[in-house]
């Protein structure tokens, strides 16, 4: 129905002059919740346009524009998007939606600039998907983290500032990469587009350099490990919205980056480090699963729990090497790909609604200590089915959408090696143990304090916030079908770039 | 046989579990329950007209319902297949369920959380329902897990007892374990078999077993093998075998209904039915086989001897559920499918009623569970005593009861296996024979005769549990003396035709059906054989022991201070797990956070780092305030960074 707007332009823009138009307006009068409210349903509504307009027969990029920018360099405005970057697109306008729903009543200091912040940085991320353009993502890849450093550097807690260098350099660390791989790319390819790059040919070596220069800058967002310490801390530091921004989407910039750089541009340095990254895969499910089993902190327990779950998407990512190797059908590496994708999106959704339960809490008790709690389904039942509800999804039981992107990325991984399979599996175990622990000491038990025994239900609010996380994993858990319909033919197209070797 | 006519009765119990659990408040208590026992109703009524299409009309179903994904030319997809094996698990399954749905109105009359009680019971119902007709593992595994959270909900349903969430954590971790092992061979089977849909996968059986796997280099594995023994991992898990049965003892903590429905007739056989499904797996792997059988024997003895010497009620026939699912495991490690289903089925009916009448007993003892407060209760609860009783004869296998013709099948099938570890499994399931009978009647002779050692609570004496109580046991009764004469069909005929399927070489039970000659013959046969006289004596030591010579037991744990320490502590399994699983995961955890995060990543790379950009942009603060700048500044750096690398 809205094939005949640049729907891309649109889905970028509208959010980001929104954004600056709640911010030009300012708190004087009372209109910068509802109008940010506006701005981002809006955003949503037409975000749903690409999926009812996108056609999943082809791999070809969708409503996709073109504009000179800097025609000096070939620099162009270049728009357009396949089966990988569209969910993202709809995680990121309808994961806005909620942080201006979740910062309602909560943020009472520089409301607008507060929500302008997250309208902007909505735009900023869809842009971040949508270009085909490389500097363009450049642009947009670096633009986008400065409202997340503000909104974190603002809204955030005690140790903020910490917090937001810490990000900083990790991030930065990474783009200085990034750009150097481009501006190279561009000189071997004599052009910016992103799919230029991905049919021009590389020597392994080149392509190896090029490789650990896009992991380097992805492995920091995803986050991997070792390189994932610091989003324990921004996590602790940020208010809810920033916490469901940055679990939901800017982790995904990682795996998004991945599948659009590294593994159709450097496909046979994929092929060649693939033992490095899923390595560093396993030790983030392992390892990681451990570390969120100490934690007595609500916040870094799900940023921790993240960590281990992006695994999974570097995990299916990586492992098709060994799968092509090992069977002579492409269903195991569909699978593996598929897999990443959907554990993806699954987290965007199960995240927020674990950082938001989180936020739900810390606004009644402000604090975040998992001691301080005890009891408090006595005191919110409501609020305490959907918390058992959401540590379920997370913990992967079966019919939410947790499970389907685990249950792919396993079934996958048996078929490269065993063992692959069978250290992922300890998600299993893990996932179930650190979360329900969690769950365990802060929602049972009798009513704990004083505190916990003042505590109200979920208002009206929160609850249809809870609600719509709820009804959409449930729906993914149940029938992941349609999700992953749109994803076929970009991904048959990834894996027979990546079974062809650039040399 | 439609598909609406399988949806309806799939989904009925969902809807009143919705209707209850979502929308309790609103329609009250009564409607609450009424909502939930229509469900099931609906199921057990519509579960009976499938048996009848499958048995006697010969129809079967196995279609698609929905695709639920498909990724390259795999399909995975819900849907469900309904044969002789399904429709029985589905008439049993619907039946406990109605019986228990029934009993919870008098049960939990007085508790909080009534309307989600029957809500989660409901949906318990679906979930079980689910797993039994599904034609796929992805189904089974959702179903499988998915029974696996309502009991979490439900040993949990108290949740302010410490104990009680204590013991669903540990439960839904300790059923994780075996899921692992369970997930993992699905990937198995989807690796090697290419699909996921049962016939699919056992038409591909006989080419499985062909195949080899290198898991540790050099060492070539048997596929089927390894497939086989990762699923049974996930059965261990769910029906409680050694070392995996940890959980069911504690879940004990759960409401007694749910102990009848979920720990003892239905969810916990789970495993069992999964194994003779998948009996054309299985059938290829003597490997596990005799690993399923050895660990099904060590299950049904050690953990009967457990039940000796507890004292709650409710633990006494929680052991002797443990004991009992070992012997069904060990008839499916026997190949003898047929009969530990069939023990499976009996089991169901008077287990659950078993439970049930304890409630019963908790509910005239005011919530005590110990036995040793109890006593002298047949002449107060008339009705109770006497469904106690066949439930405990039915259990310790009377001739003519259910159980009687079940497990005398297994132990005759065992006698008859050949495959490796079939010698210690005969002697643990006869040795069984005699523990059962004495646990059984101990539990029997201290609750319901002897002296009165009750609290009175202010000179009321106990009575009689109310109707809605005391029919749902009559009704368990019933089936729990007759289902047994169904032995000619189920586990000598042919009843369950190609649902399970049995090699030439393994089946046992084709030769102890050689000597069967008709259910009296069979009762006749029996009450000549080892295990009558066994049981028989079991009975007559517990009568000994706690009605002639009540001092005795006391003395004989005195003189056997170290067995009783052994047993006390439970072989040291909980401690054990306590200590190193749950123990070491945390610290392990905390060592690699402290170490490994925060000292090594963050202390030595992170932070050496950023402390020379902290000093930096602390001076910068000085001249500058606001945040902007920490990132404006930082960008100017990173920019200059960046040209010096275009210059260059």
């Amino acid at each position: 129905m809205f094939t005949d707007l640049p729907l891309l332009s649109l889905l970028i823009w509208l959010p980001v002059l929104g954004g600056i138009a709640v911010l030009v307006n300012g708190d004087k009068n009372a209109w910068a919740r509802p109008l940010s409210l506006l701005i981002s349903v809006a955003t949503l509504v037409l975000s749903i346009g690409l999926y009812t307009g996108f056609d999943s027969a082809t791999h070809q990029m969708q409503f996709a524009e073109q504009a000179s920018w800097i025609s000096t360099f070939n620099i162009n405005y270049a728009l357009g998007i396949d089966g990988f970057s569209m969910p993202l697109i709809i995680l990121t306008a309808f994961s806005t939606v909620l942080v201006v729903v979740a910062g309602w009543e909560v943020i009472k200091d520089r409301v607008s600039q507060y929500m302008a912040a997250f309208l902007i940085m909505e735009g900023l991320m869809i842009a971040v998907f949508a270009s085909l353009d490389a500097i363009l993502f450049y642009v947009f890849f670096e633009a986008m983290l400065i409202p997340l450093f503000l909104v974190i550097g603002i809204w955030g807690g005690p140790n903020r500032v910490y917090a937001t260098i810490k990000f900083f350099l990790y991030t930065l660390f990474g783009s200085v990469f990034l750009l150097l791989a481009l501006l190279y790319l561009h000189h071997v390819s004599g052009s910016f587009s992103i799919l230029d790059f991905h049919a021009v040919s590389l020597t392994l070596q080149e392509q190896t350099y090029l490789f650990l220069a896009f992991l380097i800058a992805f492995a920091v967002k995803v986050p991997m490990w070792p390189v994932h310490t610091w989003l324990p801390d921004a996590h602790v530091e940020a208010p809810t919205g920033g916490s469901v921004i940055l679990a939901a989407i800017t982790l995904k910039i990682g795996g998004y980056g991945l599948i659009r750089f590294a593994l159709p541009i450097t496909p046979d340095a994929s092929m060649a480090l693939d033992w490095l990254l899923i390595s560093l895969s396993l030790i983030a499910v392992v390892y990681i699963g451990f570390v969120a089993l100490a934690q007595s902190d609500l916040k870094k327990l799900i940023a921790y729990s993240s960590i281990a779950h992006m695994g999974f998407v570097t995990l299916g990512l990586f492992v098709v090497f060994r799968i092509f190797v090992n069977t002579t059908d492409t269903s195991g590496a569909v699978l593996a790909v598929e897999g990443a994708m959907v554990q993806m999106i699954s987290h965007g959704f199960i995240a927020a609604a674990m950082f938001l339960s989180v936020g739900v809490l810390y606004d009644r008790m402000h604090t975040r200590e998992i001691s301080a709690y005890g009891g408090v389904i006595n005191t919110m039942p409501v609020f305490g089915g959907f918390a058992v509800f959401f540590a379920m999804a997370n913990a992967g039981l079966p019919g939410t959408s947790g499970f389907v992107g685990e249950f792919m990325v396993i079934l996958a991984a048996f078929q490269a090696n065993f063992w692959f399979a069978f250290l992922a599996a300890t998600t299993l175990i893990l996932g179930a143990a650190y979360t329900l622990w969690m769950i365990k000491r802060v929602m049972f038990g009798e009513v704990a304090n004083d505190d916990v025994a003042q505590l109200t239900d979920l208002n009206r609010r929160e609850f249809w916030m809870l609600a719509s996380l709820a009804i959409i994993v449930l729906v993914i858990g149940l029938w992941p079908a349609p999700l992953t319909d749109v994803m076929h033919s970009s991904v048959e197209h990834l894996l027979s770039q990546i079974s062809q070797s650039k040399i | 046989m439609t598909t609406n006519l399988l949806l309806t009765l799939a989904l009925a119990p969902l809807i009143g579990s919705i209707i209850a659990g979502l929308f309790g408040k609103q329609v009250g208590k009564a409607w609450s329950h009424r909502a939930a026992i229509i469900g099931v109703a609906t199921s057990f009524a519509l579960s009976v007209w499938v048996l009848k299409l499958v048995t006697v009309d010969g129809e079967a179903y196995n279609q698609q319902i929905y695709q639920w994904l498909q990724a390259g030319t795999l399909s995975l997809e819900v849907g469900f297949m309904v044969d002789a094996l399904t429709a029985m698990m589905m008439v049993v399954v619907t039946f406990v369920s109605l019986m228990v749905h029934i009993y919870t109105i008098g049960y939990m009359h007085d508790d909080d959380g009534y309307s989600r009680f029957f809500s989660y019971i409901s949906l318990f119902t679906f979930s079980m329902l689910i797993l039994v007709m599904a034609n796929n593992f992805m189904q089974l595994f959702f179903g499988w897990e998915a029974v696996g959270l309502v009991s979490y909900l439900l040993i949990g349903f108290w949740y302010k007892k410490p104990t009680a969430i204590y013991a669903n954590l540990k439960a839904f971790l300790v059923n994780r374990v075996g899921d692992f092992g369970f997930l993992l061979g699905i990937a198995g089977v989807l690796m090697y078999a290419g699909s996921l849909d049962y016939v699919e996968v056992f038409a591909q059986a006989p080419s499985m077993s062909e195949k080899t796997v290198a898991i540790f280099a050099g060492h070539d594995w048997s596929v089927m093998s390894l497939i086989c023994i990762l699923l049974f991992i996930g059965a261990m898990g769910k029906s409680a075998q050694v070392p995996l049965h940890v959980w069911l003892p504690d879940s004990m903590e759960g409401p007694t209904p749910i102990s009848a429905l979920i720990h003892a007739a239905t969810m916990v056989t789970a495993g069992i039915f999964m194994v003779t499904r998948m009996s054309p797996l299985f059938e290829f792997s003597e490997t596990a086989l005799s690993f399923v059988l050895v660990i099904g024997a060590i299950t049904a003895l050690f953990m009967g001897f457990l039940g000796l010497i507890q004292n709650d009620i409710k633990r006494v026939i929680a052991y002797s559920t443990l004991s009992q699912l070992g012997y069904m495991t060990v008839a499916l490690g026997a190949s003898a499918y047929a009969a530990g289903v069939f023990h499976l089925m009996t089991h169901a009916f008077f287990k659950a009623l078993l439970f049930l009448g304890a409630g019963s007993v908790i509910i005239a003892m005011h919530h005590e569970q110990d036995i040793r407060k109890m006593g002298g209760l047949k002449k107060y609860m008339p009705i109770t005593y006497w469904t106690a009783l066949i439930g405990s004869l039915a259990l310790i296998g009377f001739p003519g009861l259910s159980g009687f013709f079940s497990k005398d099948s297994i132990i005759e099938a065992v006698h008859a296996s050949q495959i490796a570890g079939s010698g210690f499994a005969y002697f643990a399931v006869i040795s069984g024979v005699f523990i059962t009978a004495l646990y059984s009647f101990r539990l029997f002779f201290l609750v319901f005769h002897g002296k009165e050692r009750f609290d009175t609570h202010g000179g009321h004496a106990p009575h009689e549990s109310p109707a809605v109580v005391t029919i749902p046991l009559i009704l368990l009764a019933i089936p729990s003396v007759v289902v047994g004469y169904l032995i000619g069909s189920m586990v000598f005929g042919d009843f369950f035709g190609n649902a399970i399927i049995v090699h030439a070489e393994h089946d046992v039970l084709a030769h102890v059906a050689e000597e069967y000659h008709g259910v009296l013959g069979f009762i006749l046969h029996g009450m000549t054989q080892l295990p009558f006289w066994l049981a028989m004596s079991g009975v007559a030591t517990a009568y000994y022991l706690y009605m002639v010579r009540p001092e005795l037991p006391a003395k004989i744990q005195q003189r056997f201070q170290l067995i009783y320490r052994v047993l006390d502590n439970k072989y040291g399994f909980d401690d054990f797990n306590q200590k190193v699983f749950a123990g070491g995961s945390r610290n392990i955890g905390q060592l690699l956070w402290k170490l490994g995060d925060q000292k090594i990543i963050d202390g030595a790379v992170v932070n050496g780092t950023a402390k020379t950009v902290g000093m930096v942009s602390k001076l910068v603060r000085h001249v500058q305030s606001g945040y902007l700048y920490h990132y404006a500044f930082a960008m100017i750096i990173g920019l200059y960074v960046l040209l010096s690398y275009f210059v260059v």
